[in-house]
């Protein structure tokens, strides 16, 4: 206990042999800081470039150059031009054609069909639409850029090897002299992608596209953030400032706080349970997928505006109240707006999170594998990680690109959104 | 049960030397022996036997005092001595602490405040409030003036609302400062006249009764020096009841003060009176500076 005091040079001397040590610490620490940035970025990286390098090429696509000639006898033997003869005319019958003229020493019905092979099913319906919109094309030639089949586009990518054996590859010998032979005369070649940014899904690799699915998330996202933001800002606001604290509130507060943790194919049962089995909502709708991540979201938008709620100066409400302002006059004008940017922030992680959810959606059927557009939010509609997991799950060799060019889709959609969220908090913010 | 105090008036009582250099806590102060005239002529508000409790805390005990009408009552004493709860019942801004519970009466113009008929939002607008911190609100110069009157509708049409604006940052003494930059946020203003903004804030609503929390604790003397001149001024219109723990601040600009040690009311009188005479011995201790 009574040890002598310390002379201010023994002082000194100790301080001066910790000094290393703790600089040492310090620089030690750093290091540790600057590996697991390192890390994180070479992984980020790392993935970037893996999705890049494979998703790219699905913003691509084999086109075939072909001179259709727009046979009336074959479009419309009667002449009259009535729309549903147009409608049902055999267009592969010109497209058949239209390869036999290209290639004039192809003879005998396996060569012809070898041949016309090399474009996609769906080439025939292109002819249709051109019809249908300028019946004036009959009778006349025109030089038409057609979608490749999936085999075409791939070999053209290098996913497939030449060197294989005939019967090991999707394109016979002959296809690949055809290939061969059009690519010399610049007339195949990969062309931007319309389809797989306009169209639905489909089984033919080249014929599916992700506009169904970034049409299915936005529907899906902007309901629900229109349902989660005023729901979960109105709780949290009345939980935070209206409502009295005692056991009540505790079991609330502890229970929301136990949502925001609770797996999320369980929210996807519940829906399924009570919005479809007893609502009786339709299945695979936006609307129904709204209201599963509305219940998703909502505890991290609870949380997070509470947070954000008690961050606002008390020095703030009492000079609302002391004014004479009502509580919901102070809440409204003054503790609200402070208060906006990190519900803000709340409502950007709660809404990125139900961006990437496709386990709950799942049990709620917006897995099916849907053709169309959907064009209201109740109609049958799947999203983006939906679609991710549907081709990636597609044995087809063209869906593996696919599969990547849907996370690069879905990646720039939230970029998209967060943008604009931050944009938004910017604006809001203020300072006190 | 308003008579009751006033037989304590004028008396002194003997002080106990011990009371508060020993244990405080032990102190056999008797509750409501207030010393000296708790009483004034015509007032604002008269409070008596007011206690507040936060939870089992028992903040300040049967405390009863006038306040008169254009006149500074100033409110001394140690800190934690209830002195900012006593402010703070007087417009019913301890409603908004979780646990606090106040009972007395409180009479503003004959009306208890306390009473069910008593709307809390109209008695603020009546007992206007000016707190420690300069806290104006994260709006701009106009806005924040602007916003009492708007609320409660003061104002018919925007030349009235520029009027009202101009008016009370004139009476407030900011006018001059500020004019050419009305639409700058509030809070880019120095502390002096934050504090100076949120005084005009408070007049806008033309209240009758203006309290001050140490409104100049955190500013510097000449800031300090503007709003006791400020104060002078506004005390020809308003009642004004303000806390500090600048006895030197008590003595230049109230008429009464209020001495308050852990939770009593101990002794209260015309300013002068009280700082050349004291009558308590703790009132005594505390502004010749033994302690506190």
């Amino acid at each position: 206990m009574n040890k002598p005091r310390k002379t201010p040079q023994e002082t000194q001397a100790i301080v001066e042999s910790s000094l290393r040590r703790r600089y040492w610490a310090e620089r030690r620490f750093r290091a540790y800081g600057m590996t697991a940035i390192v890390a994180a970025l070479t992984f980020l990286v790392y993935l970037f470039f893996v999705i890049f390098s494979n998703g790219i090429g699905a913003f691509r696509q084999a086109e075939i150059r072909v001179d259709v000639f727009y046979d009336p006898a074959v479009i419309d033997p009667s002449g009259m031009r009535n729309p549903e003869d147009l409608h049902a005319a055999d267009y592969q019958a010109l497209i058949r054609a239209s390869l036999k003229t290209r290639f004039a020493d192809v003879d005998g019905r396996a060569a012809t069909r070898e041949l016309t092979r090399l474009v996609s099913g769906s080439a025939a319906f292109a002819l249709q639409r051109n019809v249908t919109a300028d019946p004036a094309l009959i009778g006349t030639t025109r030089s038409e850029w057609l979608l490749a089949s999936d085999a075409v586009d791939l070999l053209l990518k290098g996913h497939i090897e030449r060197a294989l054996p005939e019967a090991e590859r999707p394109v016979s010998d002959q296809q690949l002299a055809w290939v061969d032979k059009l690519r010399a005369e610049n007339a195949l070649a990969l062309k931007f992608n319309k389809t797989f940014l306009s169209s639905g899904d489909s089984r033919e690799p080249e014929n599916a596209g992700i506009w169904g699915a970034v049409v299915g998330s936005f529907f899906t996202l902007a309901l629900t953030l229109l349902l989660s933001f005023p729901i979960g800002v109105a709780a949290a606001v009345y939980l935070e400032e209206f409502a009295h604290k005692n056991h009540w509130t505790d079991i609330i507060e502890v229970n929301i706080n136990n949502l925001a943790a609770v797996p999320s194919i369980v929210f996807g049962l519940l829906g399924l349970a009570v919005f479809i089995g007893f609502f009786g909502l339709p299945r695979s709708a936006p609307l129904v997928g709204a209201m599963v991540l509305t219940l998703l979201t909502l505890p991290t938008i609870i949380i997070a505006s509470r947070a954000a709620l008690k961050a606002v100066p008390p020095s703030i409400r009492e000079a609302a109240l002391g004014m004479g302002a009502s509580k919901i006059q102070m809440v409204s004008h003054h503790v609200l707006p402070l208060a906006l940017p990190g519900m803000l922030t709340g409502t950007i992680i709660g809404m990125a999170r139900a961006l990437g959810e496709s386990a709950p959606l799942l049990m709620i059927g917006m897995v099916a594998f849907i053709v169309d557009v959907p064009k209201s939010v109740t109609d049958a509609a799947t999203v983006l990680p939906v679609q991710v997991y549907l081709w990636s799950d597609s044995p087809e060799r063209g869906f593996v690109e696919k599969t990547s060019g849907a996370i690069i889709v879905l990646l720039a959609f939230l970029v998209v959104m967060n943008t604009t969220a931050v944009i938004l908090r910017k604006r809001f913010e203020r300072r006190w | 049960m308003e008579a009751a105090h006033v037989e304590h008036a004028g008396i002194n009582l003997k002080p106990s030397a011990r009371l508060h250099e020993e244990s405080p806590a032990e102190a056999p102060m008797e509750v409501g022996k207030t010393v000296g005239n708790i009483e004034v002529e015509d007032p604002i508000f008269r409070c008596r036997d007011v206690d507040v409790y936060y939870g089992e805390k028992h903040a300040i005990k049967k405390v009863g005092v006038d306040i008169g009408k254009n006149q500074v009552l100033a409110m001394i004493g140690p800190s934690g001595c209830g002195k900012s709860t006593f402010l703070r019942c007087l417009n019913r801004m301890n409603d908004t602490v979780p646990n606090a519970r106040v009972v007395g009466s409180i009479v503003l113009d004959g009306k208890d405040i306390h009473d069910k008929k008593q709307d809390v939002v109209q008695l603020r607008a009546r007992v206007g409030m000016v707190f420690q911190k300069p806290n104006p609100f994260p709006k701009s110069i106009y806005e924040n003036v602007a916003y009492g009157p708007r609320i409660h509708g003061l104002a018919g049409d925007r030349v009235e609302l520029d009027e009202i604006v101009h008016n009370s940052l004139q009476r407030a003494g900011l006018w001059e400062e500020v004019k050419d930059r009305l639409a700058q946020p509030g809070t880019s203003l120095s502390g002096g006249q934050q504090q100076r903004l949120c005084i005009a804030r408070t007049i806008a609503v033309n209240p009758e009764v203006i309290l001050m929390d140490e409104p100049c604790s955190a500013l510097d003397p000449i800031a300090t020096a503007r709003i006791e001149d400020l104060m002078e001024e506004l005390r020809q219109s308003y009642a004004i009841v303000i806390v500090t723990h600048s006895m030197q601040q008590a003595a230049r600009v109230s008429q009464r003060t209020a001495y308050f040690h852990l939770g009593d009311l101990i002794e209260v009188g015309e300013t002068d009176r009280i700082f050349t005479n004291p009558r308590h011995k703790l009132t005594e201790d505390y502004i010749t500076g033994r302690f506190g």
